[in-house]
């Protein structure tokens, strides 16, 4: 049917790979399934733990359902009791936590900001500020209330503590990358009416970097409720405790609806915060 | 700012003092938020005061790290990376279908749309140290139960950003690959697969690294990793061995995240 | 052999899309389907392999109905329905090479695909395709690294490589420039003749038509208002084609078709 001579060409093709070689590209596949089968061997899941917990799974299910919320109708009435009570008051003090932490997470990673940010600081210092993003960021928030439970008996506090120190990883990382974009000629315009570098700072750095400032703020705030709502588990305030508490004495009911008390809330402060960030950009 | 643009220049004045009004009222609001939420905590001003003398004592008491210890964390910071290593191939292979009928040109309809949802939801409102906490009832204490946590966290997360790469796909160059007489497995494997690859690669790394930092910490509620021996040392007071877990998690994690920026500045 | 008949669509929106299309083309004809924006040109393209559904009516193939085949059975009819597309619709991050043997992906399994495993013959051919259409030595490159020509090129080797009963294309030439519109075209009923594939091209460009095609069919408002040869088409059938207006009204303006005239530079 075709008229094409085609028998001439070659037969054969092979892919082209992004890697040096077809050899480079099978040694870092191989290296990779070694790897990830290393890491499988070393784990030492057994089977029987696999069964055992799969057999629990049914368990679990059974002893959560149905969630009991402290919420009780008798003679027509809602009556709630101390299960109520308790995650009401854990959850505000969840909610506290996150605003309080917030707030003094970024009024402590604004200076780190500039600090970190090429174009407005001085090397050493620059390096000084990066070196602090980077220990913030690794070290998880949840380490440092650990740290801070233990070492000093903090409560709510710890919690408070712990994210704000986890705060300038975050946010001055974002916020610096936003000031080494900002326009240069604005800020030479304001040095050339004699302004300082603080008033260089208020007058030609903040109006250009305020509602990415506040995006990222709100951001942290959701970012904080939803820490808030697990540092309670090694003891630094917050709901966590009681879920963790609701678990380990075994009132699984109690537990589940602690548990879904959590994801609504954190459910609800995404909703707020992705709504309020898009109303300031 | 822009209020000036879109109105009328004889309504503009009333429109801004309007908008400053907002601008007040909502400053406002956040201040008596925060000021709530302070007295609300009931912190204790003698431990604001004490606060940086304190740290600085433990810092004290932490230096110098003890060197001796670090032979002995070997095996749990191995952990660790066992956990977020698996975790993360587990989660990929778990969110693969779940992206697949997350994103709307590729659903086969509307009840597998809004299930796919819910599913990349609920597995991302829930910390991984919550699910740390259930697998550790179901499975017992160990490594299991960390990496099924980290894995749980990781489904939505992936699922989300995936089911948004197969999202933008070019529909035309699937639609031919249907007009070849492909089948819809030619279809995903020679139209699909080769347009998301580079942001699946890119994914599966980032959140690996995420999962590293994860894994350190799910060990608080027994799910194994260094997290197990971190929990140990500091309820025996052992702050110079705390300080050398400290410096061994930051080594890892500064580590892991390097792999990860190469690898996803290469498959762009 | 191809046959339409009484074809219909409707959209969901209640837009008649068409509106009783029938014709026949036989072996080797290059027919261009010309009308204006929205006359549903795409729309019959894409009714004849099923790529949308016509709401009623028939297309026949060499005797198959393909409006009554199951999904299985139109797989596999559609690997004989070249397709060349208006967006070139290539897996951009692929090679030209894979892209080209994407066109056989109807005849290998899955696996084989996947792993990129091609018969010898196709591979072959794909090479002689490639070299026929100008991109010898560009088999490695990624499709996004090629010019618009280029890559409507392996648009048109792809299809080719399909060794199909028949090649569809829509609107083959519209992301192109003018120059390289002719030269793609050129090729693209070139290959055909050679081939002996017969070729149905949807097309804006009148001159381009007239300049390539065996024959003409005029579609306008979903129906069929020409059909001849390209000497046929006059200025009376344009009127009745683009302006959906009846022959009186082109006595005395001479203007509009002076216009499609211009297209030809």
């Amino acid at each position: 049917m075709s008229t094409l001579e085609y028998e001439e060409y070659s037969s054969e093709w092979t892919r082209p790979t992004v890697f040096y070689n077809r050899w480079v590209k099978r040694l870092v596949y191989l290296a990779v399934a070694v790897f990830i089968a290393w890491n499988v061997w070393a784990a030492r899941i057994s089977a029987e733990r696999l069964q055992y917990g799969i057999g629990q799974v049914d368990f679990l299910f059974g002893a959560m359902w149905p969630p009991d919320f402290g919420i009780s109708v008798s003679g027509g009435e809602l009556v709630t009791g101390r299960r109520f009570s308790r995650i009401v008051e854990k959850m505000l003090e969840t909610l506290a936590m996150s605003i309080v932490a917030t707030v003094v997470g970024v009024l402590v990673s604004l200076p780190v900001a500039v600090m970190a940010a090429e174009n407005l600081a001085p090397r050493p210092v620059y390096y000084v500020a990066r070196a602090i993003i980077t220990v913030t960021r690794s070290i998880h928030e949840l380490i440092v209330g650990i740290v801070f439970v233990i070492g000093f008996g903090f409560g709510a506090f710890a919690g408070v503590l712990a994210l704000v120190s986890a705060t300038p990883g975050f946010f001055a990382k974002l916020l610096a990358e936003d000031l080494e974009d900002i326009d240069q000629s604005r800020l030479d315009a304001i040095r050339a009416t004699g302004a300082g570098p603080l008033g260089v700072i208020l007058y030609g750095v903040v109006p250009q970097v305020l509602p990415r400032m506040i995006g990222l703020t709100i951001y942290r705030w959701d970012i904080n409720l939803r820490a808030s709502t697990i540092l309670g588990i090694v003891g630094a305030g917050g709901i966590g405790a009681t879920l963790n508490t609701a678990f380990n004495t075994y009132e699984y009911d109690f537990g589940a609806a602690v548990l879904l008390v959590i994801i609504a809330v954190v459910v609800v402060g995404e909703v707020v915060s992705s709504w309020a960030r898009g109303r300031v950009q | 700012m822009t209020a000036a643009d879109d109105t009328a220049p004889g309504e503009w004045e009333r429109f801004d003092t309007k908008r400053r009004l907002l601008r007040f009222g909502l400053v406002l609001v956040v201040l008596g938020a925060t000021v709530a939420s302070w007295r609300a905590l009931d912190v204790r001003y003698v431990y604001i005061e004490t606060a940086p003398e304190n740290i600085a004592d433990l810092f004290g008491r932490m230096y110098p790290p003890d060197a001796a210890y670090a032979g002995e964390i070997v095996d749990p910071m191995i952990q660790t990376i066992n956990i977020a290593v698996i975790g993360t191939v587990l989660a990929l292979l778990l969110a693969a279908p779940v992206a697949y009928i997350s994103a709307r040109n590729t659903t086969p309809n509307r009840a597998t749309h809004a299930l796919g949802t819910v599913i990349v939801a609920g597995s991302r409102s829930i910390h991984s140290l919550i699910w740390g906490l259930v697998f550790v009832i179901v499975f017992g204490t160990g490594v299991l139960a960390g990496i099924l946590a980290v894995a749980f966290r990781s489904i939505g997360f992936i699922a989300k950003l995936l089911s948004e790469e197969i999202e933008e796909i070019d529909a035309a160059a699937t639609e031919a690959i249907r007009a070849t007489g492909g089948s819809e497995l030619d279809v995903l494997i020679y139209g699909i697969l080769p347009q998301i690859k580079p942001a699946l690669a890119g994914i599966s790394v980032y959140r690996w690294d995420i999962n590293v930092r994860e894994a350190t910490i799910t060990g608080f509620v027994g799910a194994g990793g260094i997290g197990v021996e971190l929990q140990n040392s500091i309820g025996a007071f052992r702050w110079d061995a705390v300080l050398t877990i400290l410096i061994a998690i930051l080594i890892v994690v500064v580590a892991s995240e390097s792999i990860s920026a190469y690898v996803r500045r290469k498959v762009r | 052999m191809l046959s339409v008949t009484d074809l219909e669509k409707v959209y969901e929106g209640g837009e008649r899309a068409l509106r009783g299309v029938s014709f026949e083309i036989a072996a080797n004809d290059i027919v261009a389907i010309i009308g204006p924006s929205g006359a549903g040109k795409s729309t019959l393209i894409e009714c004849i392999n099923r790529l949308t559904e016509p709401t009623s009516g028939t297309v026949q193939l060499d005797g198959t109905e393909l409006t009554a085949l199951s999904s299985r059975e139109l797989r596999r009819a559609r690997r004989e329905i070249g397709m060349v597309f208006q967006e070139y619709a290539l897996v951009e991050r692929l090679t030209a090479m894979e892209n080209v043997l994407s066109g056989r992906l109807g005849y290998v399994s899955s696996w084989r695909a996947f792993r990129r495993k091609f018969p010898s013959e196709d591979i072959q051919r794909a090479y002689a395709t490639l070299d026929r259409v100008g991109l010898a030595g560009h088999e490695d490159d990624r499709v996004d690294e090629l010019s618009g020509g280029q890559r409507q090129r392996v648009g048109i080797a792809r299809a080719v490589l399909q060794q199909p009963k028949i090649i569809l294309a829509d609107e083959p030439t519209s992301s192109l420039d003018p120059e390289t519109s002719r030269a793609v075209l050129e090729l693209l009923t070139e290959i055909a003749a050679e081939e002996k594939i017969p070729v149905t091209i949807n097309i804006h460009e009148v001159p381009l038509a007239r300049a390539h095609a065996d024959r003409i069919i005029g579609l306008s408002d979903g129906r069929i208002v020409f059909d001849g040869l390209p000497d046929d088409l006059d200025e009376r059938a344009m009127d009745t084609i683009y302006r959906n207006g009846s022959t009186e009204e082109t006595g005395g303006d001479d203007r509009q078709p002076r216009h499609f005239e211009a297209q030809i530079d």
